[in-house]
């Protein structure tokens, strides 16, 4: 049985990607092709014009940093400090360096009461802010997560979003595996809809997500803005991406006011 | 015998919680910290709150797990269906309680999904003919027939999430906790997760208690919503009316896309006729503005 099966797919500098799609769709599978992690059985994977084959994990995962899914599979170090600490010594950043990031990613992250603790003793959500936070402490030029929100308060969730909008406009590459419909609409990455090894749609986040009939077969739920656009007479042109325009629109027409 | 205790829902408790303080033993502060909570029997419970809070903490509680399994200071009563947890045995408490981990790995362990399922019937010594219908139904039910002879170790998180939730269904417990059980699922079968829960509680009674972030999924089917924050129960409510309370969101809980829309519209003075469970019903609320 092919985990993946015939993937064409590019991605550019600098772009924002989510892929989404049902269980065992093969998005964890393909995400784990951009380090190295697998080799592909047949086709290629390249990453900068480099064959994946032609190079080694360690030497992708300096431009590539990979969250997984599950932090257990992810979490070593005796302390939480050092886990965030071990990439960057393993990189040799300067020490000086090293210190700065440590402390941006456990302010960042609400991870300072818990420097000197194992990560083991984390809660679920916990362990996966700590792999986000040893990612980004030391900045790759692609940043590869797989299901990042799982596990998380709105809250934290907020800063995710903060954190990825400063990614974008910093350059970064971003890929993101979710499920979280609800959280990737007001980002409106480009969208990768997989279904049964196979990409099935590659998009606009908005155009891809109103063909309902798509989405039934990938297994994946319209975001509730965008239900909830598709269902109104007198709609605007656009779907509403964030709370705070479908209440403007609302009120507007609530006053007799039209327009968007 | 004293009177029967009515819990707040109204029902019979079939979960009671007084008191209830722990902490680990390599933690300087404590996990949980006099928590009181009392479930009517047939309630689905949304739990939530920011991570870290003592959630999953208040789940090893209830099934015992807690004191039994992880030793630490403990303090206070929990009872489940008239059984003090603290002083019954987890073999009988398991025939009353069910409980989904958060990371199905910790739960799934035999050389086959069907096995697994089976794994605490055979502990209960049910009767084959029994065993074999309730292995096929949950199976059924989480659409996973197909993965019966599959070995765990194969499977996809998402299919392991839904391995794991068949053999806690498999035992019939008349309370089940789900530790965010849609987490690693796509939406579709999350839905179908929560139609589950809805099904087995309308049908059968069974009591649920919900670790859950997405909402949007929950709250539609669920009768309350209890919201915790370091450690303690902050909120405790209806859905609407909590999620309607600016001071949820300061907890860490996200009311969904509609109901944020709701709660904007009401602070403008806009406050429509009916409170939205779906992006469909708010559609129908807008277009008739």
């Amino acid at each position: 049985m092919k985990a993946l099966d015939g993937v064409t797919l590019s991605i550019g500098g600098g772009e924002t990607v989510a892929i989404v799609g049902e269980n065992g769709a093969g998005k964890t599978t393909l995400v784990r092709h951009t380090n190295g992690l697998l080799k592909p059985t047949s086709g290629s994977v390249k990453v900068d014009g480099v064959e994946t084959r032609s190079t080694t994990t360690a030497t992708l995962s300096r431009k590539i940093g990979i969250a997984f899914q599950n932090p257990d599979h992810q979490l070593f170090s005796d302390s939480v400090e050092n886990e965030v600490r071990f990439a960057m010594r393993n990189f040799r950043f300067p020490e000086e360096r090293i210190a700065e990031r440590l402390e941006w990613a456990l302010s960042f992250f609400g991870l300072e009461q818990y420097r000197k603790s194992s990560p083991l003793v984390l809660s679920g959500g916990e362990k996966k802010r700590l792999t986000l936070a040893s990612i980004l402490a030391w900045d790759p030029d692609v940043v590869v997560l797989d299901e990042p929100t799982v596990g998380q308060d709105s809250l934290q969730k907020a800063k995710l979003a903060q954190i990825f909008s400063l990614l974008r406009s910093t350059g970064k590459t971003i890929v993101i595996v979710s499920h979280d419909v609800e959280f990737l609409w007001p980002l409106q990455p480009r969208l990768v809809v997989m279904s049964g090894g196979k990409v099935v749609a590659d998009g606009e986040m908005a155009k891809t997500m109103a063909d309902r009939g798509l989405l039934e077969g990938a297994r994946v739920t319209q975001p509730q803005l965008l239900r909830l656009y598709a269902g109104l007479r007198d709609a605007p042109a656009s779907p509403f991406v964030d709370v705070s325009q479908a209440r403007d629109w609302a009120s507007g027409k609530k006053s007799g006011r039209r327009g968007g | 015998m004293g009177a029967e205790r009515i819990g707040g829902s109204g029902r019979k408790p079939i979960l009671s919680v007084e008191h209830l303080s722990f902490r680990y033993p390599d933690s300087k502060r404590p996990a949980l910290t006099d928590v009181n909570l009392e479930v009517g029997e047939g309630e689905v419970v949304i739990l939530a709150g920011p991570s870290g809070c003592g959630k999953s903490t208040l789940l090893r509680c209830v099934n015992g797990l807690i004191p039994h399994m992880y030793p630490g200071d403990y303090s206070g009563k929990v009872a489940v269906a008239g059984l003090e947890v603290a002083s019954t045995q987890m073999s009988t408490l398991a025939q009353n309680v069910g409980l989904l981990f958060q990371n199905p790995e910790n739960q799934i362990f035999m050389f086959s999904v069907e096995r697994d399922v089976a794994f605490g019937l055979q502990n209960l010594a049910v009767p084959r003919g029994e065993m074999r219908a309730r292995v096929d139904e949950s199976m059924r039910l989480l659409g996973i027939t197909d993965l019966a002879h599959r070995a765990p170790h194969e499977l996809s998180d998402g299919q392991k999430q839904r391995a794991a939730l068949a053999g806690v269904l498999a035992m019939r417990p008349r309370l089940i906790i789900l530790d965010e059980p849609t987490s690693l699922l796509d939406p579709k079968t999350a839905l179908d997760v929560v139609s589950l829960i809805a099904r087995l509680n309308g049908e059968l009674g069974i009591t649920f208690i919900v670790v859950e972030h997405r909402l949007e999924l929950l709250t539609p089917i669920a009768s309350r919503l209890v919201v915790m924050d370091g450690g303690t129960k902050v909120m405790d409510g209806p859905p609407r009316a909590v999620l309607a309370d600016p001071s949820a969101e300061a907890h860490g809980v996200g009311a969904p896309p509609v109901v944020r829309l709701y709660n904007s519209l009401a602070a403008e003075g806009l406050r429509l006729p009916r409170f939205p469970d779906s992006p469909d019903e708010m559609a129908q609320e807008l277009n008739s503005l």
